[in-house]
């Protein structure tokens, strides 16, 4: 195996990881406002993601540093492609982590709750966009021989990534709820339990339908051929196996297979884009490979190095953060942190 | 207005704007791990307030930082694609090594600190702050290893018109690198100092929980005054070694534009853009050549020496940085350095002095000095980036040639107005709070948390 395909695998993982970590606390934040309008309560599952977030948050921003690290022309290709997606996503972002830190410094309702709906509003917009840009990345975009991008904003924004985009949504509202019925006790985790039902009958529908739609139409996926459903299949059995669990409380399962559904459904399109990493719906030839777009051996070579030792040791030590806050959050004022 | 200046004003602005919380980071990092460890090994529950109380200040300040900080990233593809296709290799590497050994370990950590004081033992709690300090300043260096290829590409070669790492150990010893990155750990902690040093003079003032705010002036003077030392010390190294590497942007911050020898120092000048020349200036004979030599003579090139030696080296062009700007941010951030320094100096004579009360009364207005830093940190920036054009990467690529072609004026401008219309009103709120918790005061330990709201939103809008 070679570098190149080594570091598609790593970037791979690094979105399947931020997809896996940060797509329950964007689920979680989704779900904030319509889970409760008791600050207490509001308080209680803010702090199911507080200690964590951030640290999930790092996971986009070391895809993206990997992205331009081992594949530069990806990384100038779509993101000066999706600039305007880029930007809106930036601007969800940016909203987001403020909220989070901001929203408690006063005790005023207004504000909290204004912060509240924002913490909502950017989760819900962040998931959109994320799936939006991916599910372009599989149907291929208008790309010139010079690699780069042709179309405009608007070309991003036709039916199936519109429907990409509300998978994600969807997906993480699951997975958000499986995390939240893990982390909550009493009433908001009943909640948590019918929300992660409801949502499990949602997502399902959709991602199928997404799924489908790649198949049926121009995508990485069609062109393919059926290899390229193995891991949507096991994305919706997860989805399944995961709602069974939630049926019989066995929380912990559930949200083991929800995760293992977003992952599987990371893998499906990075298999399906595989060796490309951009697509061109202008001409095969002037796809982005990992050949084309990578960096020099010797910069793969040493990234490599510093992942092989970096990785595990960050994974440790995000595991042992997950591990002091095993407990469950319970919706009492004394013992919240704020 | 075409998409490279728009594209300027985007990444300028929002450099800046970035760096307003970062130097506070950085250096208010390291003395809430001092207050905690100094808890922990006395087990004064003062310190524990203390600690929190700058904690949550540095928690206000920290989060405009990381949100500002990922569009930095993100700038580099959307806004200047063919800047990231020449130099990807070398530079995307720095970036995802940041992430990975130290962004991650800064905020997984200070989730744990936020929310683990009953969670974890206290020695533990206080190693996972300075875990979080480290890693915030071991970021800054990945980021000034990055920026430092661009002030002065080493260990590279050019390979089908892109730059390849073919040396990681040159560019991660690059010692324009280094200065950088040493430059900026001092004047994370001058910030810091500067920052804890207004504030508790305004509660001195006032007569608030005078014992822990001395401690908290006595240790910011302390620690201040060494790192406005070490800034300046650092500051002129950086200048000798910038006259090496990058004479052009050297001369330009003197305003030096005949070669001589020796060199006289411009204090102030007049300067005449277009007639490459000063038109009036209050010099001192031979200082230059001091500066950069340590003795009265050397020859300093001067800028349009430098620039017909440019033409002859990579052709015709305006090789010449914008001589103002540079000339008067370098002096803007000098004066301002050496006033920090006397300023510290005097607060830990006052604080050695047991802080006379005749002279902590009459000092309300000192509360100012908490904007120092903010000057120099952003003059020096604003030095660094303007004086290294009109090229992205010293002597390799142009600014102009580094923009993403497929932009149109109309998609930056969309997203400058953007970014300034946020990041106008966040600076607002985030004032707001900082003033409204640095005002307050120290933290009660035993009601450990802000009140939890009195009132609950229960009407639609929530409101009153």
């Amino acid at each position: 195996m070679d570098l190149n395909i080594l570091w598609f695998i790593l970037i791979t993982i690094l979105y399947a990881g931020f997809f896996f970590l940060e797509g329950f606390d964007f689920g979680v934040g989704i779900l904030l406002t319509s889970l409760t309008r008791k600050d207490v309560e509001r308080r209680a599952i803010i702090n199911t993601i507080g200690p964590h977030w951030d640290g999930n948050e790092v996971w986009l921003i070391v895809a993206g540093g990997a992205t331009f690290a081992a594949f530069p022309h990806w990384y100038a290709t779509m993101f000066s492609g999706f600039y305007l997606g880029f930007f809106l996503l930036l601007f969800a972002l940016i909203i987001r982590g403020v909220a989070f830190e901001f929203r408690s410094k006063s005790e005023s309702p207004k504000w909290r709750y204004g912060w509240d709906r924002a913490i909502s509003i950017s989760s819900f917009l962040a998931a959109f966009l994320l799936g939006v840009v991916f599910t372009n990345l599989v149907r291929g975009v208008p790309i010139d021989a010079n690699m780069q991008y042709t179309g405009t904003f608007f070309n991003l924004l036709n039916p199936i990534s519109l429907l990409g985009g509300v998978t994600v949504v969807l997906l993480f509202c699951f997975h958000g709820a499986n995390f939240l019925s893990l982390k909550l006790t009493e009433g908001l985790r009943a909640k948590a339990h019918t929300n992660a039902k409801m949502y499990f009958t949602a997502a399902l529908v959709f991602a199928l339908g997404l799924f489908a739609a790649l198949f049926f139409t121009k995508s990485a996926f069609s062109s393919k051929g059926l290899v390229t459903l193995i891991l949507p299949v096991l994305a919706a059995a997860a989805m399944i196996v995961s709602r069974v669990m939630m049926g019989k409380k066995h929380e912990g399962w559930a949200f083991i297979c929800s995760s293992l559904a977003v992952v599987f459904t990371v893998g499906a399109l990075f298999l399906a884009l595989f060796p490309n990493v951009m697509i061109s719906s202008t001409n095969a030839a002037y796809h982005l490979t990992i050949y084309n777009a990578s960096s020099s051996p010797y910069t793969l070579k040493v990234m490599s190095i510093v992942a092989a030792i970096m990785v595990p040791v960050v994974l440790i030590y995000q595991i042992w953060t997950y591990t002091v806050f095993k407990k469950r959050v319970k919706a009492d004022a004394k013992g919240l942190t704020y | 207005m075409d998409i490279v200046v728009l594209s300027r004003w985007q990444f300028a602005l929002t450099t800046i704007y970035h760096f307003f919380f970062v130097p506070l980071t950085l250096g208010l990092g390291w003395f809430v791990a001092i207050l905690e460890t100094m808890y922990v090994k006395k087990g004064n529950p003062m310190y524990k307030r203390l600690t929190k109380y700058w904690g949550r200040l540095f928690l206000i300040n920290y989060a405009m930082g990381v949100v500002t900080g990922i569009v930095m990233e993100f700038q580099f593809g959307m806004n200047w694609s063919e800047y990231s296709r020449f130099v990807g290799d070398v530079f995307g590497a720095p970036l995802a090594i940041e992430g990975l050994l130290a962004f991650f370990l800064e905020s997984t950590f200070l989730g744990v600190w936020i929310f683990g004081w009953e969670k974890i033992s206290k020695k533990l709690h206080a190693a996972v702050m300075w875990l979080v300090a480290i890693g915030g300043n071991l970021s800054a260096y990945w980021i000034l290893v990055a920026n430092g290829f661009m002030q002065n590409p080493v260990g590279y070669e050019i390979v089908n018109g892109r730059a390849q790492m073919i040396r990681i150990g040159a560019l991660l010893g690059n010692p324009r690198a280094i200065l950088l990155f040493l430059h900026t750990f001092f004047s994370g902690l001058v910030t810091a100092a500067f920052f804890i040093l207004g504030f508790s003079i305004y509660h001195l003032v006032r007569n608030h929980e005078t014992e822990a705010f001395k401690k908290s002036f006595y240790l910011s003077a302390l620690i201040g005054l060494i790192a406005t030392a070490g800034v300046i010390d650092i500051g002129h190294l950086q200048g000798i070694y910038l006259r090496q590497v990058q004479p052009m942007a050297a001369a330009a911050s003197e305003a030096h534009y005949e070669t001589a020898d020796p060199a006289a120092f411009h204090l102030i000048a007049g300067i005449d853009q277009t007639g490459r020349k000063t038109t009036w200036s209050i010099t001192i004979p031979k200082a230059l050549s001091m500066l950069y030599f340590f003795r009265p003579y050397g020859e300093v090139e001067g800028i349009n020496q430098i620039q017909a030696r440019y033409e002859e080296l990579y052709g015709p062009g305006n090789y010449i940085p914008n001589v103002p700007i540079a000339f008067w941010t370098f002096r803007v951030m000098v004066g301002v350095g050496f006033l920090m320094a006397a300023v510290m100096l005097g607060a830990l004579i006052i604080a050695l002095k047991k802080f006379p009360e005749k002279i902590i009364k009459g000092s309300g207005w000192l509360v100012w000095i908490i904007l120092l830093p903010y000057i120099a940190n952003t003059t020096g920036w604003i030095l660094t980036e303007t004086g290294r054009q009109p090229w992205v990467v010293t002597g390799l690529m142009q600014t102009k040639d580094a923009v993403s072609p497929i932009l149109t004026p109309g998609t930056v401008l969309i997203s400058l107005i953007g970014f300034v219309l946020i990041y106008g009103v966040l600076m607002a709120i985030d004032l707001y709070l900082l003033l409204k918790f640095a005002k307050k005061g120290l933290i009660n330990v035993e009601v450990d948390s802000i009140p939890i709201a009195a009132v609950e939103p229960t009407k639609k809008h929530g409101g009153k």
